[in-house]
């Protein structure tokens, strides 16, 4: 019986120990409730892609109502793989947070990151599950509102700030997803996706249809942070705690690339979008713009989360460049980069985590010759870095091969450029720092630091492993993606 | 033991010496022999290997599978076996040296230096064995990663400079060229092995063929073609041993080694001699030769003299094999080796110039062959095998390749190769002569900073002094010996290449 209600379960678990932490308010208790719920889900999520991968799509329906009238829980080898990905994001970054979060977080508000922590995970998951439109903007919004809190608990002021343009920018790119559904609902009648599905055809070519699409794909966009509505990202990314920096970064955008992967391929499957004039030149060009000048932009900075943050907006444009594709190669390359690209994000920010813990700052210049203090901690960082590049071995290269084979199969010679001369920006702005590191004698004066503590350098080399164990035998993340861009390319025959 | 796992264990020994040597690292004495074993052991395991590969044999094994369809293989042929031989004997030998060199130099953070330098070795034989494009760009990619540290080894200012052009380029160009041209031939072909008479013959016709070639040639940074040539003389800031094995064994050659794999496997000799657009090749290298000697001409520090001289050799094996005939192929596969045994000969010598007297620059040599014999002497014999004379190394591949180019009817490279013989003449020659026949000068020459002698400045140079320490005489005059052995006994070097070439013996 329990099993069968596995899909519920992925959500309300988490949904319902985050106001547990907020009663008990201990912050070891809310920890440790944190912990179970993190794992338990990470549990679920296997299960649910293993009985995908056998049995195919699993579709459940909340409270016995029958689909096209009650909210429809719908789980396929997609949505299953980034349930996988957020829930291994979400349990790996707790038993990190739990020494960043004290020596980032005032004491008195670490209950709070935990409840808000867990709500976000809820949301994410909720967002992935769901098969419903509508129930969609509802997670986005629980997810989305709970990320403004957990960026605003940092200590420091300019986090504020930052939450703030997040909170104005992320409302307006929810209120156009919700006109968007709002104006599909008016043509169909429907908020179910697979039913939306078999509606559009009649309705496509209609203006309001059209409205639609564009207040949904523009909502999404700025959600994920295609450029050029990217520009709350980096003081999110940079200003948040060093935890939630690690887990927005990994599975934040992640999921909202889901959200339009899900409406262009599933809700407008039939129709295939994509094919109509001028969308994927405008797609392609913006995932290029996002991939040169971020990256570019990257090279500038003196933050080493704020590399990183723009690092994120160049690597959305790989993902977006896999879905312009409209190819079985391309988007398996995307949904593998939204993998891929997690576990070397999300293990890069926990190294800024252990630099930020023993240093008390993540700025280029404090970290001159902080390789000989911090072995292992830098050693993390040149291991994600490389990855990050795309160095062979490690997950980087499977989405590189993944996204240029695919875009030489389309013959698209200039997208294979640019996704090669990002990698070669991304060599200049890891090595940069580096370069610093290792390189730069320690100033006379500068504080006596030692190595990140165990409690943080396990989990960090946990993702950072992973991205060389998924990178070595890339075949079972592949076999999935493969799978999930099939699925999502079925939806168009 | 099978050949295959024999195949398995040469990768492996390197990368778990790495490992031993750095739990030895506090003792000095048990690092250096693990180093040694290790090194032994590398050089056993690939000779009983070759038997196999001598009666025809290509051990192939596939232990992991990366991507779905596409694994990392290992698969043992000629060419392979002849540059993992080459490597792990002179693994041994520079291991040898190292003791002696960096003890006699004072060098820093020892442990680091002989845990990256396996490394590098160990990437150079998955290199040499790799079976399919993907296994050679991953061990590629390592051995340029494994000696950035190695290059960069003093940590100054220079170093840091020279490891940033090191790693710029050869990251750069295997990303933004190598790389793509590997996805295209898998797109194209479905397939990234090694087929005897070209993966792609018959696949790829026209102006594409020339445009693939270029993307292999340029994206194979460590054939130091130009104008992507300038890591090389870059690295020399790297301690000598370091540059002997890596600038003139493993790195360097294991970017001809990609090459000739390139032109013999993947496109296949014969489809590439129809295709006129693969015809630019052998102008880059033979643009590449002249250009190189004549700089070498021109510096002073003997180390960037080396570089240069380094950079035109390697386009002798990448002109031999643009010739395009079977002949010329020989050439290019005995020229990897001859090559290999002669500039390491070269490299250790001015180590020991430097270790021995602290001196950098071709203009203080004078007179020095009186106090180092045995050092000037190996120098000598490198030096005829530069240009290629009996009883050398270098005139065995010379006169394949020459050969060769007659056969083709290539008269400019025909032209190219006799120019560079004077050229290289003109700059090696003379550093011997002032050795021996020239007066010692007492004072010292008004010294420049060079761009590539880290130490100088740091050691002024002694007036009195003698050979080097035993060791790294004794391996100088080894490497100098395998040079001339090579010429007169270069039957399984000939042997290994005819079968490269497709020619029975």
């Amino acid at each position: 019986m329990t099993a069968a209600q596995i899909p519920a379960l992925q959500v309300v678990v988490a949904l319902l120990a985050a106001p547990v932490c907020l009663i008990l308010r201990r912050p070891r208790v809310a920890w440790l409730i944190a912990l179970v719920a993190t794992w338990a889900s990470l549990v679920m999520a296997l299960i649910l892609l293993f009985s995908v991968l056998k049995v195919g799509p699993i579709s459940y329906l909340l409270g016995d109502w029958e689909a096209p009238w009650g909210i429809e829980y719908r789980i396929d080898m997609v949505s299953a793989f980034l349930l996988v990905i957020v829930t291994t994001i979400g349990s790996l970054v707790i038993p990190y947070a739990q020494a960043s979060v004290e020596a980032e977080v005032p004491a008195a508000r670490v209950y709070l990151f935990y409840c808000m922590y867990l709500l976000n995970l809820a949301g994410l998951l909720g967002i992935v599950i769901t098969g419903d439109v509508f129930n969609l903007f509802v997670f986005l919004e629980i997810s989305s509102l709970s990320s403004y809190v957990l960026i605003s608990l940092g200590k420091d002021r300019r986090a504020l700030i930052a939450a703030y343009r997040y909170l104005v920018m992320g409302t307006i790119g929810a209120t156009f997803y919700v006109i968007g559904v709002g104006l599909t609902y008016m043509m169909t009648g429907s908020l179910n996706m697979v039913d939306l599905a078999t509606l559009m055809p009649a309705v496509i070519d209609t203006r309001t249809i059209h409205v639609a699409l564009a207040f949904l794909t523009v909502g999404l966009s700025l959600k994920l942070a295609l450029f050029p509505l990217h520009v709350w990202l980096p003081n999110a990314y940079t200003y948040a705690p060093s935890a939630v920096s690690a887990f927005i970064a990994a599975t934040g955008t992640k999921v909202a690339v889901y959200a339009l992967l899900r409406i262009v391929f599933t809700v407008f499957g039939e129709v295939d979008v994509l094919s109509f004039p001028g969308v994927q030149e405008v797609l392609l060009t913006l995932a290029a713009a996002a991939m040169i000048g971020a990256s570019a932009t990257a090279i500038y900075q003196e933050n080493v989360k704020r590399v990183l943050a723009y690092s994120s907006l160049a690597q959305i444009g790989y993902m977006v460049v896999g879905i312009g594709m409209e190819s079985a190669t391309g988007l398996a390359g995307s949904i593998v980069h939204l993998f891929n690209h997690a576990l070397m994000k999300g293990g890069l920010f926990m190294v800024l985590g252990c630099v930020f813990l023993r240093l008390g700052s993540v700025e280029i210049a404090d970290m001159h010759g902080l390789a000989k203090r911090m072995p292992l901690t830098m050693a993390a960082f040149v291991a994600g870095g490389l990855s990050l590049i795309g160095v062979p071995l490690s997950v980087g290269f499977i989405s590189k091969w993944y996204l240029v084979q695919g875009a030489l199969e389309k013959g698209w010679w200039a997208a294979v450029a640019v996704i090669l001369a990002s990698s070669i920006l991304a060599i200049v702005y890891i090595w940069r720092i580096v370069e610093v590191a290792y390189f730069r004698p320690r100033p006379e004066g500068a504080p006596a630091v030692s190595e990140a503590p165990a409690s943080l350098l396990v989990p960090t080399w946990m993702m950072i492993g992973a991205c060389y164990y998924f990178g070595i035998d890339a075949t079972r993340t592949l076999d999935v993606a493969v799978g999930a861009a099939e699925t999502l390319l079925g939806g168009l025959r | 033991m099978t050949p295959e796992n024999a195949v398995l264990l040469c990768i492996v020994v390197p990368f778990a010496s790495a490992l031993l040597v750095v739990v030895a690292g506090a003792l000095p004495d048990l690092r250096e022999t693990m180093t040694l074993i290790s090194a032994g052991i590398l050089f056993y395991l690939v000779a009983g290997i070759y038997p196999v590969v001598a009666a025809g044999g290509n051990p192939t094994v596939t232990p992991i599978e990366m991507l779905p369809g596409l694994g990392v293989t290992f698969t043992v042929e000629p060419l392979g076996m002849l540059f993992a031989g080459i490597a792990s004997f002179l693994w041994f030998v520079t291991s040898i040296y190292s003791i002696g060199y960096m003890r006699g130099h004072h060098e820093q953070n020892q442990t680091r230096f002989y845990a990256y330098f396996a490394i590098a070795i160990g990437s150079a034989v998955g290199v040499a064995f790799s079976g399919n494009l993907l296994t050679l760009f991953i061990f590629y990619e390592t051995l340029t990663l494994s000696t950035f540290p190695l290059v960069a080894h003093h940590g100054s200012e220079e170093a840091k400079r020279a490891g940033r052009v090191y790693l710029g380029l050869l990251l750069g160009t295997s990303i933004a060229f190598l790389l793509f041209a590997i996805i295209w031939t898998w797109v194209i072909a479905e397939s990234l092995d090694f087929v005897a008479g070209g993966l792609l013959a018959g696949k790829i016709h026209g102006p594409m063929v020339g445009v693939l070639l270029a993307l292999y040639a340029f994206g194979i940074g460590k054939a130091a073609l130009m104008p992507f040539h300038r890591w090389l003389p870059a690295a020399m800031v790297a301690p000598t041993p370091v540059s002997a094995l890596l600038h003139a064994v493993a790195v360097v050659k294991a970017g001809v080694f990609a090459v000739v794999k390139v032109v013999v496997y993947v496109f296949g000799v014969d489809s590439l001699a129809r295709e006129a657009s693969a015809g630019w090749l052998l102008y880059v290298a033979a643009f590449t030769i002249v250009v190189a000697s004549v700089i070498a001409l021109r510096s002073d520090n003997l180390k960037q003299r080396l570089a240069y001289s380094t950079v035109s050799q390697l386009s002798y094996v990448v002109i031999a094999v643009a010739i395009l005939a079977p002949i010329s192929v020989i050439g290019a596969t005995l020229h990897i080796a001859a090559h290999a045994f002669a500039k390491i000969t070269l490299f250790f010598a001015a180590g020991s110039i430097l270790v021995a007297s602290h001196k950098t620059l071709v203009s203080e040599l004078d007179g020095i062959g009186r106090r180092m014999p045995w050092t000037m002497g190996a120098f000598f014999i490198g030096a005829l095998s530069m240009v290629g004379l009996p009883p050398t190394a270098g005139f065995v591949s010379k006169w394949y390749i020459l050969q060769g180019a007659f056969q083709a009817d290539q008269m400019a490279a025909v032209a190219v190769i006799v120019l560079s013989t004077l050229l290289n003449a003109g700059y090696f020659l003379p550093i011997v002569y002032a050795a021996f026949f020239r007066e010692e000068r007492r004072s010292k020459p008004a010294r420049k900073r060079s761009k590539t002698g880290v130490n100088d400045g740091a050691h002024p140079p002694l007036i009195e002094h003698g050979e080097a320490p035993p060791t790294v005489v004794a391996s100088v005059v080894l490497t100098a010996a395998a040079t001339v052995v090579f010429f007169l006994y270069p039957d399984i070097a000939l042997g290994l290449a005819r079968q490269v070439a497709g020619v029975s013996p």
